[in-house]
C-alpha cells in the first residue's frame, strides 16, 4: 500500500509541476492575477507531495519490503539502519528522485526566502524552476519507476553495493545535488530575467546568495567524494579527471566564474549579458553531468548500473533545456546593453580574466570528456583521454589564474594603477619566490612542478593576507579601535578572503602530495617489516572477524619512527556473501604533514600479504582547503549589511515600479 | 597612448594568447589519446607496437595467476575470439574476477607481453565497462559474418 501511495504522490506533483511550469507564465503575460497567483501554492503542493514520495520509498527501505524491486535490488535485512535508509540513493531510479526532491527543496527555498522580489519577477522564477520539475518528475514516471512491485516479493534484497556501504554515502549524493541542482535556482533567475527583461544590478543582487548557496554545497559534495574516493576505492588517488568526477567539476568551473562575473553586475551594472550566459552554462552542465553519470555511456571508476534507454531521454530533455534556454538568450540578450565602461586595468578586468581562465579550464575539461563519446558515435574508434592530458592543460590554464586572484582583489573598479598593486604586493612576491625554492629542498627534491605549485600556494595565502591587513590599515584612520576596526568589515569580504585563502591550501596540498607521495607494493609475512622512508611498517599477521553484514580479514600493522611506536594500522579485505564481492578497507593513519596509507591486496600462502603503503604528505590540506572554500561561502552568505542591503534595494525598485505604474 | 590603442594591444594580446593556449591544449591532447583495441584487432597486429592503449573483454575463467614474486598477476583477456595475456603490478580493483568485463590500460613489453598499469573493472554486478561490451559485440559479429560465409 505504502509504495503505491508512495507512486500516487509522485504523480500528484507531476500534475502541480506542470500547474507551476505553465499557468503562471501564460498569468504574468496575460495579465491575469488568478492564473499567476497560483505559482505559490503550486510549487508548495508539488514540494509536499515530491516529499510524500520519497518518505514512503525510504519507508519500504526501512521496513524492509522486498516487494518493491528498487528495494530487492539495493537493500538487505542485514543492512545497518542507517545505509538502509541512505540505500535510498545507492540506484538510479531513487537518485533520480532524490535529483528531483533536492529541486523541491530549493523551489521551496525560493518561495520562502525570495518574498521581496517584484512579483512578475518571481512568479516567473518560480514557474521556470516548476518547468525544470516537469521533465525529471516524467523521466521518472515513465522511464524510472522506484516503486516498481516485485511479484512474488524477494525473501532478502540484494544488497547495497559494498563500494557505497561507507558512511560518505549518507552524506556525500544529498550534498552534490544540493549543489548540481542548485544553480537550477541562478538558471531560473537568467530565463526569468530574459522573459522580464529586467537585467540589472538588483537582478545581480538577488541572484548572488543562491549561486554562492549552490556553489558551497558543490564544493562540499566534489570534496565529500574525493575524500571518498581516497580511502574507499583503495588506491589512494584523490582524483581521477574521470568523466563522472569531471561532470561535477565543470558546473563547479563556471559556478566559480559566475559568483565573479555577478559581483560585477552587481557593483558595476556591466557584464550582464555574459553573466545571463554563465547562469544558463552551470546548469546545463550540471544537467549535462546527470545525462554522463546516468546514462552509461562513458567507462568510469564511478559507473554504476545505467540504461541508455533512458540516457536517450535525458539527452533530449537536455536538448529541450539548453536550446531553449539559449534561444531565448539568443532572442533577448541583444536588448540587454553593456553596462558601464571601465579601463584595461581594472578589477573589471581581472575578473574578466578570472572569468576567461575559468571557462577556458572548464571548456578544456569539456573537451577531454566528451572528445570520446563524439569519436564513438562517429564510429570512428573508442578512445579514453589520458590523466596527462587534463593535468597538464589545466595547470597551463590556472596557473596565470591564480597568479591574477593575487592582484585582483587590490584593484580598484574602472582604474587601477599597476605599480601600486606591485608595491603593495612585494612582500608576497619575496616570500613566494623563498618558500618555493626552500620548500621543495626541504622535502629533499626539487622539480620544477613543486617549485611552481609551491609558489602559486604561497602567493595566494600571502596575497590573501596582505589584502586583509591593508583594509584594515586603511580603516585605521576613521576607525581607530583595532577590534571594532576588524568588526567592522563586511562578512563578504571575509568570506572572499576565506575562500582565496583555500585556494590556496587546496595548491599547496595538492603539489606537495603530487610530488612527494612514496607508493609500495610488497609482499609480506606475518612479522616482516618494510621501511617506507623514516618509517617502518611492521606486519603482524590477518585474523578473521565477522561484521554486521560481511566477513573480513584484518591486517595488523604497527607503525615505528625510530623505535617510536606512531601508529597501529587495520586495514581490512572484507567480503560481503550476498553480491559475493569483495572489498578492500584501506586504514589511514591522518596527520597534518602527512598520511599513512595501508590497503591488503590479496592473501598468499602461508598468512603472507600483498600489501601497499602510501605515504601521502599534506594530503589532508586538500579537502582542508575545499572546507576552507565553502565556509567563506558561507561567510558571504552571512553578510547582514548585504540582505539588509537587499531589502533597501528591492524596496526602492518596487517604489519606482509603483510610481511608474501609477 | 589613446584608449583606442590601448584596447587594440589589449586585444592583441588576447588573441595572441588565445592562439598558444590552443596550440598547446591540441598538442597536449594529441599526446595523451588512447586507443582502445579488442584481442582480435591486437592479435591481427592493429595496436602499436609501442605506447600506451587500452584492451578489454572478460577474463577468462582459471586464466589468473599469480606470479612467483607474489606481487605480479598474469590473467587472459578474450573477446571470445581471440585470447591475449595480461600481467599487471599491484593491487587489482575488488570487482575483477574471472568471467567478468575487464578493461586494461597499459603497453607491450620487450618480449611482446602486454603490461597493464591501469586495470578498470565494473563497480557493480550489472555493469558491464562499454569498451569491453564492445569488443565482445565486434568479436560476436565477426564469428556471425564467419559463420554465414
Amino acid at each position: 500500500m505504502i509504495p503505491e501511495i508512495g507512486q500516487f504522490a509522485l504523480i500528484l506533483a507531476f500534475c502541480f509541476a506542470i500547474v507551476q511550469g505553465t499557468l503562471p507564465l501564460i498569468g504574468v503575460w496575460k495579465n491575469q492575477t488568478g492564473l499567476y497567483n497560483l505559482a505559490v501554492p503550486a510549487a508548495r503542493a508539488q514540494f509536499v507531495f515530491i516529499i510524500i514520495s520519497f518518505i514512503c520509498l525510504d519507508y519500504a527501505f526501512y521496513a524492509n519490503d522486498f516487494s518493491v524491486l528498487y528495494v530487492a535490488s539495493n537493500s538487505n535485512s542485514h543492512l545497518p539502519l542507517a545505509f538502509r535508509l541512505a540505500a535510498l540513493w545507492g540506484g538510479h531510479e531513487g537518485s533520480m528522485l532524490l535529483w528531483v526532491t533536492i529541486l523541491g527543496v530549493w523551489t521551496m527555498a525560493v518561495t520562502l526566502f525570495a518574498k521581496t522580489l517584484p512579483d512578475s519577477f518571481r512568479i516567473r522564477l518560480i514557474s521556470v524552476m516548476g518547468m525544470v520539475s516537469i521533465g525529471f518528475l516524467a523521466f521518472i514516471i515513465f522511464t524510472s519507476n522506484p516503486f516498481e512491485r516485485l511479484i512474488p516479493a524477494a525473501l532478502d534484497g540484494r544488497d547495497l553495493n559494498p563500494l557505497l556501504q561507507d558512511p560518505g554515502m549518507v552524506f556525500h549524493p544529498p550534498v552534490l545535488y544540493m549543489g548540481y541542482v542548485g544553480f537550477s535556482v541562478a538558471f531560473a533567475f537568467a530565463i526569468a530575467a530574459l522573459l522580464d527583461g529586467r537585467l540589472d544590478n538588483a537582478w545581480a543582487r538577488w541572484t548572488r546568495p543562491w549561486t554562492t548557496a549552490a556553489w558551497v554545497f558543490l564544493t562540499l559534495g566534489i570534496a565529500f567524494g574525493s575524500k571518498w574516493a581516497y580511502y574507499e576505492l583503495g588506491w589512494g588517488g584523490w582524483w581521477f579527471w574521470d568523466a563522472v568526477e569531471n561532470a561535477s567539476f565543470m558546473p563547479w568551473l563556471v559556478g566559480t566564474a559566475l559568483m565573479h562575473s555577478l559581483a560585477v553586475t552587481e557593483k558595476r551594472d556591466a557584464f550582464k549579458v555574459w553573466t545571463v550566459l554563465l547562469s544558463i552554462s552551470a546548469f546545463s552542465l550540471s544537467l549535462l553531468g546527470t545525462f554522463l553519470v546516468r546514462s552509461g555511456v562513458l567507462t568510469s571508476v564511478h559507473a554504476f548500473a545505467t540504461d541508455p534507454g533512458r540516457g536517450l531521454f535525458i539527452l533530449l530533455y537536455l536538448v529541450i533545456v539548453i536550446g531553449g534556454a539559449l534561444l531565448l538568450f539568443a532572442l533577448r540578450a541583444p536588448t540587454v546593453g553593456l553596462g558601464e565602461k571601465f579601463d584595461v586595468v581594472s578589477r573589471e578586468s581581472m575578473l574578466l580574466a578570472n572569468n576567461v581562465v575559468l571557462v577556458a579550464a572548464a571548456g578544456s575539461v569539456l573537451l577531454g570528456t566528451l572528445y570520446p563519446l563524439l569519436m564513438d558515435s562517429l564510429g570512428a574508434g573508442k578512445i579514453s583521454v589520458g590523466p596527462p592530458y587534463f593535468d597538464a592543460v589545466f595547470v597551463a590554464i590556472m596557473a596565470p589564474g591564480l597568479f591574477l586572484m593575487g592582484l585582483g582583489p587590490l584593484a580598484r573598479w574602472k582604474k587601477t594603477s599597476l605599480p601600486e598593486i606591485g608595491t603593495r604586493l612585494r612582500v608576497a612576491a619575496v616570500i613566494s619566490v623563498l618558500t618555493a625554492l626552500l620548500v621543495p629542498f626541504a622535502m629533499g627534491k626539487i622539480t620544477l612542478m613543486s617549485a611552481v605549485g609551491v609558489f602559486m600556494g604561497i602567493w595566494v595565502v600571502s596575497t590573501t593576507l596582505i589584502l586583509l591587513i591593508n583594509r584594515i590599515k586603511s580603516r585605521q584612520v576613521t576607525t581607530p579601535n583595532l577590534l571594532e576596526n576588524i568588526k567592522g568589515i563586511p562578512l563578504a569580504f571575509y568570506g572572499m578572503l576565506l575562500a582565496h585563502f583555500g585556494i590556496g591550501v587546496f595548491i599547496l596540498g595538492v603539489t606537495l602530495v603530487k610530488g612527494y607521495e612514496s607508493e609500495q607494493d610488497l609482499r609480506m609475512e606475518v612479522n616482516d617489516v618494510a621501511k617506507v622512508g623514516a618509517l617502518s611498517f611492521k606486519f603482524e599477521g590477518a585474523k578473521e572477524i565477522a561484521g554486521p553484514n560481511y566477513t573480513s580479514s584484518q591486517g595488523k600493522f604497527v607503525v615505528t619512527s625510530n623505535t617510536k611506536e606512531i601508529a597501529i594500522l587495520h586495514p581490512e579485505k572484507r567480503f560481503y556473501p550476498v553480491q559475493g564481492s569483495v572489498m578492500t578497507e584501506a586504514d589511514i593513519e591522518a596527520g597534518v604533514f602527512k598520511d599513512m596509507y595501508v590497503s591488503l591486496g590479496e592473501p598468499l600462502e602461508n598468512g603472507a600479504w600483498s600489501v601497499r603503503i602510501y605515504i601521502k604528505p599534506f594530503v589532508q590540506w586538500i579537502w582542508a582547503g575545499c572546507i576552507l572554500m565553502a565556509l567563506g561561502g558561507i561567510l558571504a552568505l552571512m553578510d547582514r549589511r548585504y540582505r539588509i542591503a537587499n531589502k533597501r534595494l528591492t524596496k526602492e525598485t518596487q517604489d519606482v515600479q509603483e510610481a511608474f505604474d501609477a | 597612448m589613446k584608449a583606442r590603442h590601448k584596447r587594440f594591444g589589449l586585444i592583441a594580446v588576447g588573441m595572441i594568447l588565445l592562439i598558444i593556449a590552443v596550440v598547446l591544449i591540441t598538442k597536449s591532447f594529441k599526446s595523451n589519446l588512447v586507443f582502445f583495441f579488442t584481442p582480435t584487432q591486437v592479435e591481427s597486429g592493429e595496436a602499436p607496437k609501442s605506447g600506451s592503449f587500452r584492451i578489454g573483454g572478460l577474463v577468462e575463467n582459471g586464466s589468473i595467476k599469480r606470479l612467483p614474486d607474489g606481487l605480479r598477476v598474469q590473467f587472459r583477456v578474450t573477446d571470445t575470439a581471440k585470447t591475449m595475456d595480461v600481467v599487471y603490478k599491484g593491487i587489482l580493483p575488488d570487482l575483477f574476477k574471472e568471467g567478468k568485463g575487464v578493461v586494461a590500460e597499459g603497453e607491450f613489453n620487450q618480449d611482446g607481453l602486454f603490461v597493464a598499469d591501469q586495470v578498470l573493472a565494473k563497480h557493480d554486478e550489472n555493469y558491464m565497462p562499454p569498451e569491453a561490451a564492445a569488443a565482445l559485440e565486434a568479436a560476436k559479429k565477426a564469428k556471425m559474418k564467419e559463420g554465414a560465409m
